[in-house]
Protein backbone atom coordinates (compact mmCIF):
# COMPACT_ATOMS: atom_id res chain seq x y z
CA UNK A 1 0.00 0.00 0.00
CA UNK A 2 1.21 3.49 -0.82
CA UNK A 3 1.85 5.85 2.08
CA UNK A 4 -0.31 8.97 1.97
CA UNK A 5 1.35 12.21 0.91
CA UNK A 6 0.75 13.61 4.41
CA UNK A 7 2.70 10.69 5.83
CA UNK A 8 5.51 11.28 3.33
CA UNK A 9 5.70 14.94 4.39
CA UNK A 10 5.95 13.81 8.01
CA UNK A 11 8.86 11.55 7.08
CA UNK A 12 10.58 14.37 5.24
CA UNK A 13 10.15 16.50 8.34
CA UNK A 14 12.26 13.96 10.20
CA UNK A 15 15.24 13.96 7.82
CA UNK A 16 17.92 16.31 9.17
CA UNK A 17 19.78 18.80 7.01
CA UNK A 18 23.27 17.26 6.59
CA UNK A 19 25.10 20.48 7.47
CA UNK A 20 22.80 21.90 10.16
CA UNK A 21 21.20 18.74 11.57
CA UNK A 22 19.01 20.59 14.09
CA UNK A 23 16.62 21.51 11.28
CA UNK A 24 14.87 19.14 8.91
CA UNK A 25 14.74 19.27 5.14
CA UNK A 26 11.05 20.22 5.41
CA UNK A 27 11.95 23.07 7.82
CA UNK A 28 14.52 24.33 5.31
CA UNK A 29 11.80 24.83 2.68
CA UNK A 30 13.69 23.08 -0.10
CA UNK A 31 11.08 20.38 -0.74
CA UNK A 32 8.83 21.90 -3.37
CA UNK A 33 6.48 19.03 -4.11
CA UNK A 34 5.72 15.42 -3.27
CA UNK A 35 3.57 13.22 -5.47
CA UNK A 36 3.12 9.81 -7.04
CA UNK A 37 3.88 9.00 -10.66
CA UNK A 38 2.22 5.54 -10.83
CA UNK A 39 4.03 3.53 -8.17
CA UNK A 40 6.96 5.94 -8.04
CA UNK A 41 7.23 8.51 -5.27
CA UNK A 42 8.52 11.76 -6.79
CA UNK A 43 10.11 14.36 -4.51
CA UNK A 44 10.92 17.72 -6.08
CA UNK A 45 13.80 19.53 -4.42
CA UNK A 46 15.31 22.96 -5.05
CA UNK A 47 18.96 23.67 -4.22
CA UNK A 48 19.85 26.21 -1.52
CA UNK A 49 23.07 27.68 -2.92
CA UNK A 50 23.97 26.54 -6.43
CA UNK A 51 27.33 25.25 -5.19
CA UNK A 52 26.17 23.83 -1.88
CA UNK A 53 28.02 20.52 -1.43
CA UNK A 54 25.08 19.24 0.62
CA UNK A 55 22.77 19.16 -2.44
CA UNK A 56 23.74 15.67 -3.60
CA UNK A 57 23.87 14.37 -0.01
CA UNK A 58 20.35 15.69 0.53
CA UNK A 59 19.04 13.82 -2.53
CA UNK A 60 20.73 10.65 -1.33
CA UNK A 61 19.38 11.07 2.22
CA UNK A 62 15.81 11.52 0.97
CA UNK A 63 15.97 8.48 -1.26
CA UNK A 64 17.55 6.30 1.43
CA UNK A 65 15.07 7.37 4.11
CA UNK A 66 11.95 6.98 1.95
CA UNK A 67 13.01 3.53 0.74
CA UNK A 68 13.70 2.53 4.34
CA UNK A 69 10.20 3.69 5.32
CA UNK A 70 8.66 1.43 2.71
CA UNK A 71 8.41 3.46 -0.50
CA UNK A 72 8.82 1.12 -3.50
CA UNK A 73 10.47 3.51 -5.95
CA UNK A 74 11.75 7.02 -5.33
CA UNK A 75 12.76 9.69 -7.80
CA UNK A 76 14.34 13.01 -6.81
CA UNK A 77 13.71 15.84 -9.26
CA UNK A 78 15.68 19.08 -9.17
CA UNK A 79 13.76 22.28 -9.72
CA UNK A 80 15.60 25.58 -10.09
CA UNK A 81 12.75 28.03 -10.44
CA UNK A 82 11.46 29.77 -8.39
CA UNK A 83 14.85 30.12 -6.72
CA UNK A 84 15.03 29.13 -3.07
CA UNK A 85 14.89 31.92 -0.54
CA UNK A 86 15.57 31.82 3.20
CA UNK A 87 12.06 33.23 3.63
CA UNK A 88 10.90 29.63 3.04
CA UNK A 89 12.56 28.39 6.25
CA UNK A 90 9.66 27.51 8.55
CA UNK A 91 8.93 29.31 11.83
CA UNK A 92 9.83 26.10 13.70
CA UNK A 93 13.06 25.90 11.69
CA UNK A 94 13.98 29.46 12.67
CA UNK A 95 13.39 28.69 16.35
CA UNK A 96 15.52 25.53 16.12
CA UNK A 97 18.34 27.52 14.50
CA UNK A 98 18.23 30.13 17.25
CA UNK A 99 18.23 27.48 20.00
CA UNK A 100 21.26 25.88 18.30
CA UNK A 101 23.15 29.21 18.40
CA UNK A 102 22.69 30.30 14.76
CA UNK A 103 20.86 33.58 14.25
CA UNK A 104 18.03 32.90 11.75
CA UNK A 105 17.84 34.91 8.49
CA UNK A 106 15.96 38.21 8.42
CA UNK A 107 12.69 37.99 6.49
CA UNK A 108 12.22 39.63 3.07
CA UNK A 109 15.83 40.87 3.18
CA UNK A 110 17.31 38.76 0.40
CA UNK A 111 17.72 41.35 -2.30
CA UNK A 112 17.64 44.53 -0.25
CA UNK A 113 20.03 47.39 -0.94
CA UNK A 114 22.92 47.30 1.51
CA UNK A 115 22.78 43.49 1.74
CA UNK A 116 24.28 42.30 5.06
CA UNK A 117 24.54 45.81 6.51
CA UNK A 118 20.79 46.26 6.15
CA UNK A 119 19.86 43.00 7.88
CA UNK A 120 18.98 43.36 11.55
CA UNK A 121 20.74 40.53 13.31
CA UNK A 122 19.73 39.54 16.83
CA UNK A 123 22.15 37.64 19.08
CA UNK A 124 20.89 34.03 19.41
CA UNK A 125 22.42 33.80 22.91
CA UNK A 126 21.07 36.86 24.73
CA UNK A 127 18.60 38.43 22.30
CA UNK A 128 20.49 41.73 22.04
CA UNK A 129 20.21 43.66 18.78
CA UNK A 130 23.60 45.30 19.38
CA UNK A 131 25.61 43.02 17.08
CA UNK A 132 28.38 43.52 14.54
CA UNK A 133 29.49 41.70 11.42
CA UNK A 134 32.99 40.20 11.62
CA UNK A 135 33.05 38.58 8.18
CA UNK A 136 30.48 38.28 5.39
CA UNK A 137 31.29 34.58 5.11
CA UNK A 138 31.14 31.89 7.75
CA UNK A 139 31.77 28.16 8.06
CA UNK A 140 29.55 27.62 5.00
CA UNK A 141 28.57 29.98 2.14
CA UNK A 142 25.12 30.42 3.68
CA UNK A 143 26.43 31.96 6.90
CA UNK A 144 28.22 35.12 8.04
CA UNK A 145 30.21 35.62 11.24
CA UNK A 146 28.88 38.06 13.82
CA UNK A 147 29.73 39.17 17.35
CA UNK A 148 27.35 40.36 20.05
CA UNK A 149 28.37 43.62 21.71
CA UNK A 150 26.18 42.87 24.75
CA UNK A 151 27.24 39.37 25.78
CA UNK A 152 30.46 39.48 23.69
CA UNK A 153 29.81 36.03 22.22
CA UNK A 154 30.58 35.33 18.54
CA UNK A 155 27.92 33.54 16.50
CA UNK A 156 26.91 32.49 12.99
CA UNK A 157 24.18 34.30 11.12
CA UNK A 158 22.22 32.49 8.41
CA UNK A 159 22.24 35.14 5.66
CA UNK A 160 19.02 36.11 3.96
CA UNK A 161 19.12 35.03 0.31
CA UNK B 1 29.55 30.40 -36.43
CA UNK B 2 28.97 28.14 -33.43
CA UNK B 3 25.45 27.85 -32.12
CA UNK B 4 24.92 31.22 -30.40
CA UNK B 5 22.95 29.88 -27.44
CA UNK B 6 25.46 27.12 -26.69
CA UNK B 7 28.33 29.62 -26.99
CA UNK B 8 26.61 31.97 -24.58
CA UNK B 9 26.14 29.20 -21.99
CA UNK B 10 29.78 28.15 -22.34
CA UNK B 11 30.98 31.74 -21.96
CA UNK B 12 28.99 32.19 -18.75
CA UNK B 13 30.04 28.79 -17.41
CA UNK B 14 33.71 29.14 -18.37
CA UNK B 15 33.96 32.55 -16.67
CA UNK B 16 32.63 31.04 -13.44
CA UNK B 17 34.75 27.89 -13.74
CA UNK B 18 38.11 29.57 -14.36
CA UNK B 19 37.50 32.25 -11.72
CA UNK B 20 36.57 29.47 -9.29
CA UNK B 21 39.90 27.74 -10.02
CA UNK B 22 41.80 30.94 -9.30
CA UNK B 23 39.72 31.68 -6.22
CA UNK B 24 40.23 28.16 -4.92
CA UNK B 25 44.01 28.67 -5.02
CA UNK B 26 43.61 30.90 -1.95
CA UNK B 27 42.34 28.03 0.17
CA UNK B 28 44.84 27.83 3.04
CA UNK B 29 46.83 30.84 1.78
CA UNK B 30 44.73 33.98 2.30
CA UNK B 31 46.10 36.71 4.60
CA UNK B 32 43.35 36.25 7.21
CA UNK B 33 41.19 33.27 8.16
CA UNK B 34 37.97 35.12 7.31
CA UNK B 35 39.24 35.93 3.83
CA UNK B 36 40.47 32.40 3.33
CA UNK B 37 36.98 31.15 4.11
CA UNK B 38 35.38 33.86 2.00
CA UNK B 39 37.42 33.06 -1.11
CA UNK B 40 36.85 29.32 -0.71
CA UNK B 41 33.12 29.86 -0.26
CA UNK B 42 32.87 32.12 -3.28
CA UNK B 43 34.76 29.55 -5.31
CA UNK B 44 32.11 27.05 -4.27
CA UNK B 45 29.31 29.36 -5.43
CA UNK B 46 31.11 29.78 -8.75
CA UNK B 47 31.51 26.02 -9.21
CA UNK B 48 27.78 25.63 -8.63
CA UNK B 49 27.08 28.35 -11.17
CA UNK B 50 29.43 26.63 -13.62
CA UNK B 51 27.44 23.42 -13.28
CA UNK B 52 24.18 25.24 -14.06
CA UNK B 53 25.49 27.03 -17.17
CA UNK B 54 27.53 24.15 -18.60
CA UNK B 55 24.67 21.71 -18.02
CA UNK B 56 22.36 24.04 -19.92
CA UNK B 57 24.96 24.46 -22.69
CA UNK B 58 25.43 20.70 -22.98
CA UNK B 59 21.69 20.08 -23.15
CA UNK B 60 21.20 22.79 -25.77
CA UNK B 61 24.05 21.39 -27.84
CA UNK B 62 22.37 17.99 -27.83
CA UNK B 63 25.51 15.88 -28.20
CA UNK B 64 25.21 14.31 -24.80
CA UNK B 65 28.03 16.28 -23.21
CA UNK B 66 27.63 16.77 -19.45
CA UNK B 67 28.90 19.74 -17.45
CA UNK B 68 31.86 17.57 -16.38
CA UNK B 69 32.66 16.60 -19.99
CA UNK B 70 32.70 20.26 -20.96
CA UNK B 71 34.87 21.26 -18.01
CA UNK B 72 37.40 18.47 -18.17
CA UNK B 73 37.59 17.37 -21.80
CA UNK B 74 37.95 20.59 -23.77
CA UNK B 75 41.24 22.14 -24.83
CA UNK B 76 42.44 25.68 -24.24
CA UNK B 77 41.18 27.10 -27.54
CA UNK B 78 37.71 25.71 -26.78
CA UNK B 79 37.39 27.66 -23.52
CA UNK B 80 35.49 30.90 -23.92
CA UNK B 81 36.07 32.65 -20.59
CA UNK B 82 37.24 36.25 -20.66
CA UNK B 83 40.96 36.79 -20.12
CA UNK B 84 40.36 38.69 -16.89
CA UNK B 85 39.38 35.63 -14.85
CA UNK B 86 42.47 33.62 -15.83
CA UNK B 87 44.92 36.28 -14.61
CA UNK B 88 47.09 34.98 -11.76
CA UNK B 89 46.50 35.78 -8.10
CA UNK B 90 49.90 37.56 -7.64
CA UNK B 91 48.81 38.98 -4.27
CA UNK B 92 45.59 39.58 -2.38
CA UNK B 93 45.13 42.95 -4.10
CA UNK B 94 45.20 41.38 -7.57
CA UNK B 95 42.80 38.60 -6.59
CA UNK B 96 40.43 41.06 -5.01
CA UNK B 97 40.55 43.54 -7.89
CA UNK B 98 39.96 40.74 -10.41
CA UNK B 99 36.97 39.59 -8.38
CA UNK B 100 35.57 43.09 -8.05
CA UNK B 101 35.89 43.92 -11.77
CA UNK B 102 34.22 40.62 -12.62
CA UNK B 103 31.42 41.20 -10.09
CA UNK B 104 30.86 44.73 -11.42
CA UNK B 105 30.04 43.22 -14.82
CA UNK B 106 28.44 39.99 -13.58
CA UNK B 107 25.72 41.66 -11.52
CA UNK B 108 24.22 43.93 -14.23
CA UNK B 109 24.61 41.13 -16.80
CA UNK B 110 22.63 38.74 -14.59
CA UNK B 111 20.13 41.46 -13.87
CA UNK B 112 19.48 41.70 -17.61
CA UNK B 113 19.41 37.91 -17.96
CA UNK B 114 16.62 37.58 -15.38
CA UNK B 115 14.46 39.28 -18.06
CA UNK B 116 15.56 36.84 -20.78
CA UNK B 117 13.07 35.55 -23.35
CA UNK B 118 14.44 32.08 -22.58
CA UNK B 119 12.85 30.45 -19.55
CA UNK B 120 15.93 28.33 -18.72
CA UNK B 121 18.18 31.39 -18.73
CA UNK B 122 15.74 33.22 -16.45
CA UNK B 123 15.75 30.30 -14.00
CA UNK B 124 19.56 30.03 -13.81
CA UNK B 125 20.18 33.78 -13.60
CA UNK B 126 17.49 34.33 -10.95
CA UNK B 127 19.28 31.72 -8.84
CA UNK B 128 22.80 32.97 -9.49
CA UNK B 129 22.14 36.69 -9.02
CA UNK B 130 21.22 36.17 -5.35
CA UNK B 131 24.70 34.81 -4.71
CA UNK B 132 26.46 37.43 -6.81
CA UNK B 133 24.85 40.26 -4.83
CA UNK B 134 26.80 38.97 -1.83
CA UNK B 135 29.97 38.61 -3.91
CA UNK B 136 30.05 42.25 -4.94
CA UNK B 137 28.98 43.40 -1.49
CA UNK B 138 32.21 41.91 -0.15
CA UNK B 139 34.57 42.74 -3.01
CA UNK B 140 33.41 46.37 -3.21
CA UNK B 141 33.84 46.88 0.56
CA UNK B 142 37.36 45.45 0.48
CA UNK B 143 38.40 47.42 -2.61
CA UNK B 144 37.29 50.62 -0.87
CA UNK B 145 38.82 49.65 2.47
CA UNK B 146 42.20 48.66 1.04
CA UNK B 147 42.27 51.40 -1.62
CA UNK B 148 41.56 54.09 0.94
CA UNK B 149 43.83 52.30 3.42
CA UNK B 150 47.53 52.35 4.26
CA UNK B 151 50.21 53.54 1.81
CA UNK B 152 51.11 49.97 1.04
CA UNK B 153 47.57 48.65 0.60
CA UNK B 154 46.70 51.60 -1.61
CA UNK B 155 49.81 51.12 -3.76
CA UNK B 156 49.04 47.43 -4.18
CA UNK B 157 45.41 48.06 -5.10
CA UNK B 158 46.40 50.73 -7.62
CA UNK B 159 49.01 48.37 -9.08
CA UNK B 160 46.39 45.65 -9.45
CA UNK B 161 43.94 48.04 -11.09
CA UNK B 162 46.60 49.30 -13.54
CA UNK B 163 47.42 45.75 -14.54
CA UNK B 164 43.91 44.34 -14.74
CA UNK B 165 41.93 47.25 -16.19
CA UNK B 166 42.92 46.52 -19.84
CA UNK B 167 41.28 43.10 -19.46
CA UNK B 168 37.88 44.63 -18.74
CA UNK B 169 37.61 45.19 -22.51
CA UNK B 170 37.24 41.42 -22.88
CA UNK B 171 34.58 41.35 -20.18
CA UNK B 172 32.52 44.01 -21.94
CA UNK B 173 33.16 42.86 -25.52
CA UNK B 174 30.38 41.69 -27.80
CA UNK B 175 30.27 40.12 -31.24
CA UNK B 176 27.76 38.80 -33.79
CA UNK B 177 26.85 35.94 -31.44
CA UNK B 178 25.77 38.45 -28.81
CA UNK B 179 23.97 40.57 -31.43
CA UNK B 180 21.96 37.55 -32.51
CA UNK B 181 20.99 36.66 -28.93
CA UNK B 182 20.20 40.28 -28.06
CA UNK B 183 17.92 40.52 -31.08
CA UNK B 184 16.03 37.46 -29.84
CA UNK B 185 15.84 38.86 -26.31
CA UNK B 186 17.87 35.98 -24.84
CA UNK B 187 20.57 38.27 -23.47
CA UNK B 188 20.38 41.99 -22.60
CA UNK B 189 21.49 44.81 -24.85
CA UNK B 190 25.18 45.39 -23.97
CA UNK B 191 24.83 49.18 -23.62
CA UNK B 192 23.01 49.31 -20.25
CA UNK B 193 25.30 46.57 -18.88
CA UNK B 194 28.38 48.62 -19.82
CA UNK B 195 26.74 51.74 -18.41
CA UNK B 196 26.06 49.98 -15.08
CA UNK B 197 29.64 48.65 -15.01
CA UNK B 198 31.02 52.15 -15.60
CA UNK B 199 28.82 53.72 -12.93
CA UNK B 200 29.62 50.99 -10.39
CA UNK B 201 33.38 51.13 -10.92
CA UNK B 202 33.55 54.95 -11.06
CA UNK B 203 31.77 55.31 -7.70
CA UNK B 204 33.82 52.57 -6.04
CA UNK B 205 37.21 53.77 -7.30
CA UNK B 206 36.39 57.33 -6.26
CA UNK B 207 35.59 56.10 -2.73
CA UNK B 208 38.72 53.93 -2.80
CA UNK B 209 40.90 56.88 -3.96
CA UNK B 210 42.06 54.77 -6.91
CA UNK B 211 42.53 56.03 -10.45
CA UNK B 212 41.52 54.12 -13.54
CA UNK B 213 44.54 54.07 -15.88
CA UNK B 214 44.20 55.95 -19.14
CA UNK B 215 46.52 53.73 -21.11
CA UNK B 216 44.01 52.95 -23.83
CA UNK B 217 45.34 49.41 -23.76
CA UNK B 218 42.79 46.70 -24.30
CA UNK B 219 43.07 42.94 -24.22
CA UNK B 220 40.38 40.83 -25.84
CA UNK B 221 39.94 37.40 -27.38
CA UNK B 222 39.16 35.11 -24.46
CA UNK B 223 35.52 34.82 -25.46
CA UNK B 224 36.69 33.37 -28.79
CA UNK B 225 39.26 31.02 -27.30
CA UNK B 226 42.33 33.26 -27.48
CA UNK B 227 43.90 33.19 -24.03
CA UNK B 228 46.88 34.57 -22.17
CA UNK B 229 49.86 32.39 -21.27
CA UNK B 230 48.34 31.59 -17.87
CA UNK B 231 45.39 29.61 -19.18
CA UNK B 232 47.26 26.43 -20.10
CA UNK B 233 48.62 26.06 -16.59
CA UNK B 234 45.15 26.35 -15.07
CA UNK B 235 43.82 23.62 -17.37
CA UNK B 236 46.87 21.42 -16.78
CA UNK B 237 46.08 21.38 -13.08
CA UNK B 238 42.28 21.33 -13.36
CA UNK B 239 42.14 18.56 -15.98
CA UNK B 240 45.05 16.49 -14.69
CA UNK B 241 42.99 13.59 -13.38
CA UNK B 242 40.79 13.15 -16.46
CA UNK B 243 43.76 13.42 -18.79
CA UNK B 244 45.90 10.97 -16.85
CA UNK B 245 43.11 8.47 -16.17
CA UNK B 246 40.52 9.06 -18.94
CA UNK B 247 36.99 8.24 -17.85
CA UNK B 248 37.94 7.64 -14.21
CA UNK B 249 35.09 8.07 -11.74
CA UNK B 250 34.27 7.27 -8.13
ZN1 LIG C 1 24.47 38.35 22.95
Amino acid sequence: MQASLDTVWTWLGEIPDPEIPVISLADLGIIRAVGYDDDKLVVTVTPTYSGCPATSIIALDIETELLKRGAQKVEIRQQLSPAWTTDWISREGREKLRAFGIAPPAMAAANCAGMLKAQNVTCPHCGSEDTENISPRGSTPCKAQFRCRSCMEPFDYFKAI
Amino acid sequence: MMDPFVTFCLRMGDNALILAQRTGEWCGHAPALEEDIAFANMGLDLIGQTQLWLKLGGEAEGKGRSADDLAFLRTERQFTNCQLVEQPNVDFAHALMRQYLFDAWHLPMLDGLTQSSDERVRAVSAKVIKEVRYHIDRSRDLVIGLGDGTDESRARMQGALDELWPFTADLLASDEIDDDLTARGVIPDPAPVIEAFNAETAATFAAATLTVPHTGLTRTGGRNGIHTEHMGFILAEMQYLQRTYPGVSW
